[in-house]
């Protein structure tokens, strides 16, 4: 019988090694995978590539992970905001490396990982200082440059629903980055809100198929908190 | 401005319900962060324009009642908002492959500056800026079918924002067709910047005065 769901967080993040390239899904405070994110910071790992919408905000969640100098590279397409206090103080350091991306192109080089192609060309940042050391090429009389695809060794994603076969639904707008970074890492670790039985979902809405989710920790997080002020 | 003036300058709402006013039924629109967001609530509600968010929201309604909040959707400025009959969610992939694809009819922007050749500077304000916020700006720019920008027409020292060349770092090239100011509205056409629109009394010398690329009369 195929079971994809683990007892704890430990558990389910157990192996992840230094080095690691980490996708966390998570827009703004919905559909963040929180009880992973600190989850991972308990458990230890070091020199991480972080690939995350921001860099984190406040002092929870990817932005803990950034100030307690566990993040060798943050690639995100927001950097410095209100809330980027952690990361600001970092980066002012110089300990971390910034890799800063439109934010279509990061969602489409992670695409670009799950489905197999290695590079793509895109209008997007062309003509700009974004588009400085990258190979440039016109197609139909408009410039595009090439970009690389992104490969997670792991992806932290929050779904709403989840069966042991590692089907996912989400909720609203938190689906945002959890199914395009779910089908773009080696290993893919799941909480879900709710546990379904095997049938139970509607194959219409699943969003994310269990073949790309390797493990899955029941988290009842409950609804995101409320917007910071 | 000491000037004893004839004409008044429109207030932010008013900015942005002059932007609505131009926006057609059956339309997908996108609306940026700051004045562009106000332009989604002086569109008629009987008149369907579908809006998206770039976090995975098509048909994106306005912020619901207090009591009705729902915490789980919230549009790319994270504000709490509620979704159309006929909405739908997607993923960040799909999201912006909608954007990327040209299906957008229209994004409305704000802007640092805009040049006579359509370029749009709005993520940066130095070169030396190395950790900025581009979110989705770069992908909307090059991806919708029409770039609207609506800003105000002058910096808070007074300086042209409506430029010959962009002195800021670019977020797209030659992607603006249209300006929305609190002065005036102006197409962006192969000779430069047409004045399409002047609130009333103001003179197109005026205008010019504020303006450092040169203006076309309609």
């Amino acid at each position: 019988m195929i079971d994809k769901f683990v007892r704890s967080v430990a558990e389910a993040l157990a192996d992840i090694k230094d080095g690691s390239t980490v996708l966390i899904a998570g827009f703004a405070q919905v559909g963040e995978p929180r009880a992973l994110v600190d989850g991972l910071i308990e458990q230890g790992a070091r020199e991480l590539t972080v690939v995350h919408n921001t860099a984190g905000r406040g002092h929870e969640g990817v932005a803990r992970l950034i100030g307690e100098g566990r993040v060798r590279k943050i690639v995100c397409s927001f950097a410095r905001s209100r809330g980027s206090v952690l990361f600001e103080a970092v980066y002012a350091r110089g300990e971390i490396e910034l890799e800063i991306l439109p934010q279509g192109t990061m969602a489409e080089r992670i695409r670009a990982a799950a489905a197999g192609i290695p590079a793509f060309y895109t209008a997007t940042g062309a003509g700009t200082k974004l588009a400085e050391g990258k190979e440039a090429r016109v197609f139909n009389g408009r410039e595009h440059i090439l970009e690389q695809a992104i490969y997670g060794d792991v992806a932290l994603v929050e779904a709403w629903r989840a069966d042991r076969w590692g089907n996912l639904v989400y909720r609203d707008a938190g689906r945002n980055f959890n199914p395009v970074m779910a089908s773009a890492a080696a290993l893919t670790i799941a909480q879900t809100q709710h546990i379904a039985e095997l049938g139970e979902l509607s194959p219409e809405l699943i969003a994310t198929p269990g073949i790309y989710v390797d493990r899955i920790v029941h988290v009842a997080a409950g609804d995101p908190p409320l917007k910071p002020q | 401005m000491t000037e004893n003036q004839a004409w008044q300058p429109l207030e932010r709402d008013a900015l942005a319900a002059r932007v609505a006013q131009d926006i057609p039924e059956g339309w997908s629109v996108n609306l940026g962060i700051g004045i562009p967001t106000l332009v989604g609530n002086y569109v008629p509600p009987e008149r369907e324009v579908i809006f998206h968010s770039e976090n995975g929201i098509l048909g994106m309604g306005p912020a619901p009642a207090p009591n009705e909040l729902n915490r789980w959707l919230i549009n790319a400025s994270s504000q709490y908002v509620t979704l159309h009959p006929g909405g739908s969610f997607m993923s960040h992939s799909d999201s912006f492959a909608l954007v990327r694809g040209g299906h957008l009819d229209l994004c409305v922007l704000g802007a640092f500056q805009v040049a006579e050749n359509g370029d749009l500077a709005n993520w940066a304000r130095s070169e030396d800026d190395n950790a900025p916020a581009i979110g989705g700006a770069m992908d909307l720019a090059a991806g919708a079918r029409r770039i609207w920008v609506v800003m105000e027409h002058n910096t808070r020292s007074g300086e042209p924002r409506l430029l010959r060349r962009c002195s800021y770092p670019l977020t797209a090239t030659g992607c603006v067709v249209r300006v929305y100011t609190e002065l005036a509205v102006m197409d962006v056409t192969p000779q430069g910047f047409r004045v399409i629109d002047m609130v009333p009394g103001l003179s197109l010398e005026a205008l010019q005065a504020r303006t450092e690329a040169p203006l076309h009369p309609a």
